[in-house]
């Protein structure tokens, strides 16, 4: 096991450089240039000279190593550094990537800055919809074909189809347009300091929390109740309902344990996925999170901040492929690792 | 559909055989397809939106560009009533004319995304489940392109060939095409893996062993024997493929990064008049609607497609 994982994480280091290279090469090919946000008045000579001091006029591979190294090495020397309130080595003279819209401030530090909110909508959505799905999905299973199972086939089906910012623009309007429930518009700058502004919070990521959440219980559910009609028929169910037990110790030992282990693994898959979902999301509610981040970047040609926060999701899918890995051998101990 | 009875002419028969229907392979599909009443519905909503979105503009002739603050000044943000029968947009233009218009768009991509992703899925599945050799370097990019985030990466790209398509091709064509091959070449892989898991165990069965035992080169094995065996897999891909890219493109538009706004696509429409919510609430309820209805008929299609090309699946 231990030397699997090793080889496991090893094998990460050439995939991730692998999506570092097409992200970055994708993006060196955009038309964009940061001088173009500059006043018109400066001269061409100036832009060329910042423009050199950029080092866009270096070659390809030089240009792709330099980032490799801003990277891999640099940032997160200065996240560290930040973290702990440490000194490495010399931290100013540092290159850092650079965001091109904020003239200059390190893309790492814009990504730490917007990364709560996301964490707080995707986390307590993730939640939800992990205590929805995995109990809908089991009984749903051991009904089959009962009324309970046809309306939660039906519904996971629907939360599956309909679009969420289609389900985020009806909430809003049903609930704060009409019954005044909930704010419209996120508040970013809201600080949890007493009762009343944990209210207000809870209130303001509840619709947010409740779009993204019911679009990943539908898929969990589906494949919860699946996972179960999986293993009723086996043979060890019948043995243990043969002995005697009751049909609820039957249920939670013996089939629950079984069916639940690729649950796991999906719910550990889903991850990056619920935070591809938060981009959606966070436009339709202005949560101020990631994803706006990076539409925001989009659309002013930030390119390195572009590239990092899509290599940050690339990150998560890989990383988290690991994990589902492990802790599905974890979990069965018919997986042998040779 | 050709009816075979046996009659009892012979007289030393001794017992009657009951009368029966001969059944093709598509009328087997098509009567198990029947028994799935969610996914009969589905066509039937589908159909009628197809039907509206082709035929609606040529009946209904409303200029979807054309506002009618013109004519009235009171002609903005209308709720649906007689004269504008969905109701008009914040700059008195007619919704139900946007809508219909869009939609062709909205669909169009649907149907041009699936027809990209299901070739190059398939021949890459095809190809990698059939020969060896290929087998490991193509799944391998099969995998890297799966860990590549797939939404941060379409908005991207559509960003940065976004102006030279447009210079190349003019607004809309270029447009099209470059919504269309991204939705596309991102969105292959799933049909990859399950066209090749199909076509490595169809290469086991008797028959396949029996034409390379006959000397059937392997182009007429491939083109025969496999592909034919394999297009349940990708009927029922291609159908929910459909689904999936209507979804993305309508993503992209909501996000601003889609169609420009003369193309009124459902998700450029949900994006225009989601800042009128208030003051005009159909203006999101009509285009999120028949997304809604297109997506969810085209799944419940896809379930009855599932059960019905392949029965022995069935649960």
């Amino acid at each position: 096991m231990g030397q699997y994982l090793v080889r496991r994480v090893l094998t990460i280091i050439p995939t991730l450089i692998a999506i570092s290279f097409v992200i970055f090469a994708v993006l060196d090919l955009a038309p964009g240039d940061p001088t173009s946000a500059l006043p018109e008045t400066i001269r061409p000579e100036v832009r060329q000279q910042i423009r050199k001091a950029m080092g866009l006029d270096e070659p390809f591979p030089v240009k792709y190593g330099l980032w490799l190294r801003q990277f891999f090495v640099n940032e997160p020397l200065s996240l560290i550094e930040t973290a702990f309130d440490i000194q490495i080595g010399d931290g100013e003279k540092r290159l850092r990537v650079t965001s091109w819209g904020s003239r200059g401030v390190p893309v790492m530090d814009m990504i730490v800055e917007r990364m709560p909110q996301t964490l707080w909508v995707v986390g307590m959505a993730y939640l939800v919809a992990i205590a929805i799905a995995v109990p809908v999905g089991v009984v749903s299973a051991i009904r089959q074909y009962s009324i309970f199972d046809q309306v939660g086939t039906f519904l996971s089906l629907i939360g599956y189809s309909i679009p969420t910012f289609f389900t985020g623009l009806l909430m809003i309007l049903l609930f704060s347009v009409k019954l005044k429930w909930f704010p419209m518009i996120y508040d970013t700058n809201l600080q949890i300091v007493d009762w009343n502004s944990l209210v207000q919070q809870l209130k303001q990521i509840a619709m947010p929390v409740a779009v993204l959440g019911f679009f990943q219980a539908a898929t969990l559910a589906r494949f919860t109740r699946s996972s179960m009609l999986d293993n009723i028929p086996m043979d060890y169910v019948r043995t243990a309902t043969a002995k005697g037990f009751r049909e609820r110790y039957v249920v939670i030992r013996h089939i629950l344990r079984n069916s639940l282990i690729p649950v796991v693994t999906l719910i550990a898959l889903g991850i990056p996925a619920i935070f591809s979902g938060a981009i959606i999301t966070e436009q339709i509610f202005r949560v101020n999170g990631l994803g706006a981040l990076l539409i925001g970047a989009i659309q002013l040609n930030d390119i390195p901040l572009v590239q990092t926060v899509t290599f940050i999701f690339a990150f998560l899918i890989v990383v988290f492929n690991l994990v589902a890995d492990v802790i599905y051998g974890i979990l069965d101990p018919r997986i042998r690792y040779s | 559909m050709a009816v075979r009875t046996q009659t009892a002419s012979t007289d030393n028969l001794a017992v009657e055989l009951p009368e029966r229907r001969y059944r093709t392979l598509w009328g087997d599909v098509w009567l198990r397809f029947r028994r799935h009443k969610l996914a009969l519905v589905g066509v039937v909503v589908l159909g009628l939106l197809v039907l509206a979105v082709l035929g609606g503009p040529l009946i209904y002739t409303v200029d979807p560009e054309y506002s009618f603050i013109v004519d009235d000044i009171d002609s903005i943000n209308q709720p649906p009533s007689v004269k504008y029968r969905l109701g008009t947009d914040d700059l008195g233009r007619d919704t139900l004319a946007r809508n219909l218009f869009g939609g062709r768009i909205s669909l169009a991509v649907g149907v041009f995304a699936m027809f990209v992703s299901i070739t190059f899925g398939t021949l890459v599945g095809v190809l990698s489940g059939f020969f060896r050799r290929l087998d490991n370097p193509l799944m391998r990019f099969t995998d890297l392109m799966l860990a590549l985030p797939s939404l941060p990466l379409l908005l991207v790209i559509i960003m940065l060939f976004r102006d030279s398509l447009k210079a190349l091709l003019g607004p809309e064509l270029g447009i099209f095409l470059l919504v269309v091959l991204v939705i596309g070449i991102l969105g292959w892989m799933p049909t990859a893996r399950v066209v090749r898991g199909s076509v490595l165990s169809i290469k086991e069965k008797e028959f396949v062993e029996a034409a390379v035992s006959v000397g059937t080169r392997e182009p007429v094995i491939l083109w025969q024997h496999i592909l034919p065996n394999v297009l349940s897999p990708i009927i029922v891909s291609a159908t929910l493929g459909v689904a999936a890219a209507i979804l993305t493109e309508s993503a992209l538009s909501f996000l601003g990064l889609g169609f420009p706004s003369n193309v009124p696509t459902w998700g450029r429409l949900l994006f225009e008049n989601k800042d009128f919510i208030t003051q005009n609430p159909w203006l999101v309820i009509w285009p999120g609607l028949f997304i809604s209805l297109t997506i969810l008929s085209i799944n419940f299609i896809g379930d009855g497609l599932r059960d019905a090309l392949d029965p022995r699946q069935r649960r």
